[in-house]
């Protein structure tokens, strides 16, 4: 199994806040890896310390046996090889829904416009989004923007797709929309890294668990050991109040 | 009030009124956008995040204090101080003996600068961090971020802003007839000089402002609509995919 990104003692502080204390795990070619927890417990922190939105302050990220910490690595190339999801969307606003998915493509990737919109489209099919190609952001659901974000960061066909609380800011009835999208990428194979407060959906479809708690890793593992049989007294805690609550 | 005497007034000096026109619009025009470029260049390297290399920050730092206080001293003071100061202070000290026209464009241009550069800062910081972090994870560096998506939206927004700064410098070039830019109220200055009629040579250049004003805000304000694009979207080939 490929491995494609290594966290060794990664750690952040804002301040004398510390919000990660050495973090290690790591991710393989096509595996799915759900990062749960309660808020504050550093999981949208580490995955933006994973593509440096955020600077860590110690320790290393190894993608595909290189730390990207060195001094005179190309962040901009590397970052191309995460796709980034962010709970708030963040179409561009002055770009209609293709032009969204092309214009990192064309502008990073230095494909041809052509190019860029045969491949944008795929992805948009994928999510069920090729009819709108012609809509502006502003006039999406929130379900709708979150698929077309989702098809902007497929579309530069990274190796990693990351999810920041995807269906965080949706209203329920658009979370089950968008959960479907991420579902079928990680039946296609897709490696990802997903920070979710969706407990069934975690279950379903991880290949792997880590449960975040004050900063560090309390418990990792497969979802059935860590949603039935949690070894940690905080593990059990914390899916008793999350599971009590739905 | 006499409105035959404004009207013979006018029938008998409408050429001068005419240039005087022309000559204020020609000045606020090529000023304003000179500004705007100005503004947005000034503004772009104000927003530059932090480099981390010692020397780039250093450099930096002397170019925004450059800046700052270039901001500072045309913002606060009159445009009529600055004109005389740049009209006859090149002569003075440089030597250098500038067409009014060219001293006008100059003074015009850096004064509105001062302004853009303030209302472009403001425009980009006002545009959601997100937008940045969504380019930067898509492995765009700052100048791509910031030409393909934050500047265009920042250029949309700050559009109402240069509107009014155009309208200021359709009105505030009449400050320049102190240095004998024959603008509109340099040209009724003139033929107040000869007819005695103040009041109603005055009304006339007043009304010539209005109309030059507002036409300008209609203009800009289609200008803005048109930048919104429509406000519907078709929904593509359903047809297509069978």
């Amino acid at each position: 199994m490929e491995r494609i990104l290594e966290i060794q003692h990664l750690r952040k502080s804002f301040g004398n806040n510390e919000v990660l204390k050495d973090i290690n795990f790591s991710v393989d070619k096509g595996e799915v890896v759900s990062i749960i927890g309660s808020s504050g417990s550093g999981k949208s922190t580490l995955l933006r310390c994973i593509n440096l939105l955020e600077k860590p302050t110690g320790g290393k990220i190894v993608y595909k046996g290189r730390n990207i910490l060195d001094n005179g690595i190309d962040i901009y190339a590397y970052r191309t090889k995460l796709g980034m999801v962010f709970q708030q969307f963040n179409l561009f606003n002055n770009h209609n829904v293709l032009s969204n998915c092309t214009v990192g493509q064309i502008k990073v990737l230095k494909r041809s416009k052509e190019e860029a919109e045969e491949i944008a489209m795929k992805y948009l099919r994928v999510v069920g989004m090729d009819q709108y190609i012609n809509a502006n952001p502003k006039q999406l659901s929130g379900g709708q923007k979150q698929r077309v974000a989702i098809a902007r960061a497929l579309a530069m066909e990274p190796d990693v797709m990351l999810f920041d609380e995807p269906t965080s800011a949706l209203d329920p009835e658009m979370v089950g929309e968008v959960l479907k999208v991420i579902k079928e990428l990680a039946e296609m194979g897709q490696t990802m890294l997903v920070v979710t407060h969706e407990m069934e959906f975690a279950k379903e479809v991880s290949d792997r668990v880590i449960f975040m708690d004050k900063g560090v890793i309390a418990e990792e593992g497969a979802p059935e050991q860590i949603f039935n049989n949690p070894i940690q007294e905080r593990t059990r805690e914390f899916l008793k109040r999350t599971l009590k609550a739905v | 009030m006499d409105f035959q005497l404004v009207k013979t007034i006018f029938l008998e000096n409408w050429p001068m009124f005419l240039r005087g026109a022309g000559m204020t619009i020609v000045i606020s025009v090529i000023s304003t956008l000179l500004g705007a470029v100005i503004g947005l260049l000034i503004g772009v390297v104000r927003t530059i995040p932090t480099p981390e290399s010692n020397r780039k920050r250093a450099v930096l730092k002397v170019v925004n204090a450059i800046f700052s206080a270039y901001i500072e001293y045309f913002r606060g003071t009159p445009m009529i101080v600055q004109a005389m100061v740049i009209y006859y202070g090149s002569a003075l000290l440089f030597d250098i003996h500038m067409n009014r026209f060219a001293a006008a464009i100059l003074i015009v241009s850096i004064n509105t600068g001062a302004y853009m550069a303030e209302i472009v800062r403001g425009g980009i910081i006002s545009i959601d961090k997100g937008q940045f972090e969504a380019a930067h994870a898509i492995g765009m560096n700052h100048t791509q971020s910031m030409v393909n998506v934050i500047l265009p939206q920042v250029i949309r927004n700050i559009l109402p802003a240069t509107a009014n700064e155009f309208v200021i410098n359709i009105k505030d070039t009449s400050v320049l007839n102190v240095i004998g830019v024959t603008e509109l109220f340099f040209q009724t200055k003139s033929i107040t000089g000869n007819n005695f009629k103040f009041f109603e040579s005055y009304f006339i250049a007043s009304i010539i402002y209005l109309l030059m004003t507002f036409t300008i805000t209609r203009i800009l304000r289609h200008f803005e609509k048109r930048l919104d694009g429509p406000q519907n979207y078709d929904l593509v080939g359903n047809q297509m995919q069978v």
